[in-house]
Parts: C-alpha cells; structure tokens; sequence
C-alpha cells in the first residue's frame, strides 16, 4: 500500500446556530451544526478518491477543512505525515503550493478582469515558484497546453467571458496544477457544466493526475460518474462516512441500507433496465439535531428497533479495506 | 385523434446582433398518454420549444412559421384571451425549470395555486378553489393540512411537489417538465420521477420531460427527441434510440452518459462545443463536430428521413 498523502482522524467542524438574544435565553445552550463530525480517512498516493452524499452531508465542508479553509473544531489533518491542524498562515503558505483546489462553478470562481494567462500565472507569483518572467511564462504555456487548450498563444490573453464553461473550468483546472500540486480537491467540478463537457473535463483531471501523480479528492453528489473516476469512494450521510471501500466494493458489494438507496436511486440510460426504485422516503434530517444513535435510522428500509436509535454504530472493517458502519453487520 | 401535432415549428429571437435561430423545422406529435423525452445540449432550443406551446416566449422570441396543432386548433393561430382561458393550464400546463425558485416566497401555496385557478377558469369559487388545492397535495403526495404554509417552510422535493400540483389544478391533458430532476437530490429526483410516472397512468397525461440528462428520460419515457442547435436530429421510440442511435450526435451523447451499473471505463465525451446560433454552420449543423462529416454535410442540410416505423433521422449517412 503506498502512503497516505492526505490522513485526518477523527475530523469535526460544528458551526454555532446564529440566534438572537431571547431565543439564545429560552435555548438555554448553544446550538450547532455538525456539518462534520468525526470523519476519518486517507487519500494515498497518486489516488482518486470520491466523496459522495446528499446535499448537506457535509463533503464541501470536509474538503475545505482538509486544506485548512476553515478550522476545525476538533480532530486532526495530516499531510504526509505532518500533523497541519495548528499549523499558521505563514506556515500553511508554503504548504498551500502542494495543495490546491477546483471550485463547483466556473463562472462564479475566475476573475473576470484577468485575462486566462494572469490567471493562471497568479499562484506562481503570489508564492514566487518560479525564477525569472521567462520561465513563468514558460510553465503557463506549458499548462495551458497540457489542459487541451492549445494553441496557448490564443488563450493566454483571452478573459473568461469569452470561454464557453468547459473551458472555464479548464483554466480553472490548469491553475490548481501549474503549481505542481501534490494533493488537488474539486468540489463537483462537472455539475455546472453541459452533460457532454462533463466527461471532458473529468478525463482531463484524470490525465493531469495520471501525470504528475497527484493525489485527487472528487467531491460529488453523481455516483454514476464517481464510478467511472474514482479509486476508492467514501459516502457520506449528516457529516459522517457510512460507507467506505474502493469504487468496485462500494458499487457491487454494497452494505450500508444507505448506499444501496443512493445506488437504486441513479436513473440509469438504458431502457431495457425501467426501474425507479424508491427505497427510503423523505429527505436528509436537519443537522442541528441529528437523530439519535445511527443518523439514518429515520429513513432506513433495514431498521432494527432499539439498536439503531440508541446506539451509534461504529465504522468497521468488513475485510479488505471495505468499512461500514451499520448495526446490520455488528455482530460479524 | 394525435393529440399535439407540431410541424416545421421555427423560432427566432431579435437581438442586436440579428436573430439568433433557436428553432427551426422542428416537427413532432405527441399522443394521449404519451411521454415523450425532449434531449440536448444547454442552447439547443428545448425550452424555447417548451415555451412555445403555451406562446410564453419572450418578448424578443418570435414564431416565424409551422404550426402546432393542439386538438384540432392551431395554437400558433389563436388569441391572448383564447390562450388563457382554453389553452393554459387547462389543455397545456408546464413545470418551470428550478422549482426551488418558482414559487412566490412571499405568499401561501395556497393562495399560489388558487390564483393559477382563478386565472383560467374565472368562474370558480374561492372556496371551491382551495378546496381543489387540498385535493391537488393530497394527488402529489404531501400533506393536505399544510397548503396554508409558504414556499420556505417546504424541502426542495416538497416545493417541487407543489409546483407539480400547480401544473395539475385546471386538469391539463398535456404536461411539459423542463428539467424536472435538476437542483434536486438523487433520492428526492427518484422519488418526483415516479410521482410523474404514477400521475400520468392514473389521470392519462401527456407529458414532454425536457432534460439534458438522458437517464432521466430513458427511466420515464415511451419516445426520445433529440435536437441540436436549433434542429431536430433524431427521433424514436425510447429503445430503438438507445440501442441503435443513428445519428453521429445521438451516438454521442448516450456513450457520454456513465452508466452506474458498468465496468470502469474511459469517459467519453463528443469534441468541441454547441455552435453560436447568430451564425449556425452550414449544411448539416453538426458537421463541423463530426467525426462522419463528408462534402455534403458541408453544403446541403439533412432532411429528416423515417428509417423505419417510428424512428426518424436528419443525416446524410442514412440519405
């Protein structure tokens, strides 16, 4: 097994509820929102690793802890090795350049003042990564080319309005790696983006990953695309994992009642399969006040009584690096 | 009697720049109790489409020729007053794209869905309206007691629940979806999907599922039209489609679609991007992105040819 390049242990971020000053005296205790509480993983070398769920599961905030975004309320993140959780801002500078990150929307995350080339060439400067004017532009062209946006010469001086979306979020692609990163996050990098650009982009990610053996976290709500890109996938239900294995155990060897409801929920394009199978109802529960004992044990089609609503089930290994974390398979 | 007969519908909007060709020769029927799936890239002229059936173009969008033949009465023909009292809501009714942000937050649902009524059918009651309402949630699958309560107090699922009960109050025969699935969860998309499947064998709507996302539509239609920049390229019964796309476009885009029940593959997706539609390429508009392309596609645009029974196609390959 080749080593971990991102670890965190035991990962929590509870965001205080805003209340006004009665209800705050009729409450009588802080409220919060555990948007993230008690995540554990790692994200190996060279690897795409999938983090998918609902909306509100908690991925987006995951990922902006991993590269210190915001803080932590509790819990531990390493970076090869090295424990960043109290590291500063002076410090986490010089980290920054090995961790980078793709936004959800192409539109919203590139300054429409800069022209593509300025963009881009913007982390070399602000971390001085590079010698001499030259060779900036030199790293610049070379990215761009890299990203299929070639001939460089044309893109360089062209502002992002004048892009279509896919190339949008190429640039934005090409500026979380002309740094050279050795860990990359993407928080839905495709969901705003046309159904035919999308596989553009994500085999584009992927070859940028396959170059420079960078490690890949693919945040994502589509688990028919994570199939397709992922390693390993770990899915996430009011900020915990409650599943996690690689893409093939997760997929075909599901355990958690959770997962297969996500996995029976995907519309799949083939007429010949004409299922829509509804296992769980309703929707995801408010974090303020998570349910008691296993989180999901309002929606689960496999509740079990008294053991899921008081207990919460600790994530086990089922052999091979397959983790679940279900009171159905407490006992094996 | 074909329910809905589009034929030759073209479309255009006046901007500044000249008209941008948003739809041009599309022609389509649609049946009693017949889904029908309308794909394509953003762009591609599906909603403006959508929206021309009720004649709620905007303001710069003009039908410039064909006709859709609703019943006998060509839509295309008739007067303001005619549309609002015979057409809307009553014979055609449609769910806006981005439920979440259809409703009006100041007011009740209940209140929303009465003036739907009153607006259509000025003679009923007040009373009876909401009476209607609460019938219409309890068809949809929330909870009638809670009609009273405004767009925030909802999830996204129960909003766009609302906005489906919306497009059911005046008994339409036809109901358009414009990408119902988007911004929803994929538990709570599953669950809106199979309430429009039930909804359309119990009251025996028809219903056009606008969407760019070809799953959606392989689970819930019985036909799948496929249009690209403005043109209608493919059209046929849902199997056929998927199983022998014959169009370069269509071939395309269902390979584009990951499927989640497949072997890992290598992603693929169709090179370059959607043409501006100011000055749409010559010939076969598709020609400049595909791999197919011969002289022809270049100067001569593809008719639409019926490959067989119920499945037609705008290609040279198949001339």
């Amino acid at each position: 097994m080749s080593e971990a390049v991102i670890k965190v242990e035991n990962l929590k971020k509870w965001f205080p509820v805003r209340m006004g000053f009665f209800t705050s005296l009729a409450a009588r205790k802080e409220l919060y929102v555990k948007a993230v509480d008690g995540v554990s993983f790692e994200i190996r070398k060279g690897e795409i690793f999938g983090l998918a769920g609902e909306s509100g599961s908690g991925k987006t905030t995951t990922s902006r802890l991993i590269l210190r975004l915001i803080e932590p309320t509790a819990g531990r993140i390493f970076f090869k090795g090295k424990d960043i959780t109290h590291l500063d801002e002076n410090q986490m500078k010089l980290l920054r350049r090995k961790m980078q990150i793709v936004f959800q929307d192409p539109y919203e995350s590139l300054n429409p003042r800069m022209t593509v080339g300025d963009i881009i060439a913007e982390p070399l400067r602000i971390l001085h990564a590079t010698n001499s004017e030259k060779e900036l532009e030199e790293r610049v062209r070379q990215v761009l080319e890299d990203a299929e946006l070639s001939p460089p010469e044309e893109f360089i001086f062209r502002y992002p309005h004048e892009l279509s979306g896919g190339q949008r979020q190429r640039v934005a692609t090409a500026r979380a790696f002309v740094l050279n990163p050795e860990f990359v996050a993407a928080d839905e990098p495709v969901s705003m983006l046309d159904v035919s650009t999308r596989a553009e982009i994500l085999k584009l990610m992927g070859s940028f990953v396959e170059k420079y053996g960078t490690s890949f976290l693919y945040i994502t709500h589509d688990l028919a695309l994570s199939r397709h890109m992922c390693d390993r996938i770990a899915v996430m239900y009011l900020g915990k994992i409650v599943e996690l294995g690689t893409t093939d155990q997760v997929i075909y060897e599901t355990f958690h009642p959770y997962t297969k409801a996500l996995i029976s929920a995907v519309p799949v394009p083939d007429p010949s399969s004409k299922r829509i199978e509804v296992v769980i109802k309703g929707e995801i529960p408010s974090p303020i006040n998570p349910p008691p004992g296993c989180r999901f044990h309002t929606r689960c089609p496999s509740y079990m009584g008294d053991v899921c609503r008081q207990k919460e089930p600790p994530l086990i290994d089922l052999g091979n690096g397959h983790l679940v974390a279900c009171h159905l398979y407490g006992s094996k | 009697m074909t329910l809905l007969d589009v034929d030759a519908l073209t479309i255009h909007y006046s901007t500044q720049r000249g008209p941008v060709r948003a739809a041009e020769n599309v022609s389509f029927k649609l049946e009693k109790g017949e889904a029908l799936g309308l794909a394509g890239e953003s762009g591609c002229g599906k909603t403006t489409v959508a929206l021309s059936l009720l004649r709620i173009l905007p303001f710069n969008g003009k039908i410039l020729g064909g006709k859709i033949i609703f019943k006998g009465r060509d839509i295309v023909k008739l007067s303001e007053d005619e549309l609002r009292n015979q057409i809307r809501w009553k014979g055609i009714s449609l769910i806006f794209q981005g439920a979440m942000n259809a409703l009006n937050p100041v007011y009740r649902i209940e209140d929303q869905i009465v003036e739907a009524i009153k607006t259509h059918e000025p003679n009923t009651a007040k009373k009876e309206a909401k009476e209607r309402v609460a019938k219409l949630f309890e068809l949809v699958g929330l909870d009638p007691s809670r009609t009273r309560n405004y767009p925030h107090e909802f999830s996204g699922g129960m909003k766009q629940r609302a906005m489906i009960a919306m497009a059911l109050a005046c008994n339409p025969e036809i109901l358009i979806a414009d990408e119902p699935g988007t911004a929803l969860d994929v538990i709570v998309q599953a669950q809106v999907l199979k309430l429009m499947s039930e909804l359309r064998k119990k009251l025996n709507l028809a219903i056009i599922m606008i969407s760019h996302d070809l799953s959606i539509i392989s689970e819930t239609c019985d036909n799948l039209a496929i249009m690209y920049a403005g043109k209608l390229v493919e059209l046929g019964d849902i199997f056929s489609m998927f199983k022998k796309p014959l169009h370069p476009y269509t071939q395309g885009l269902i390979q584009a679609f990951p499927n989640i029940k497949e072997e890992r593959r290598k992603m693929y997706s169709i090179p370059g991007s959607p043409p501006n539609l100011l000055k749409p390429p010559s010939g076969c508009r598709f020609h400049p992105r595909c791999s197919y392309a011969m002289e022809i596609c270049r100067e001569k645009e593809p008719i639409p040819l019926k490959i067989d029974e119920n499945h037609l196609v705008a290609c040279h390959l198949y001339q």
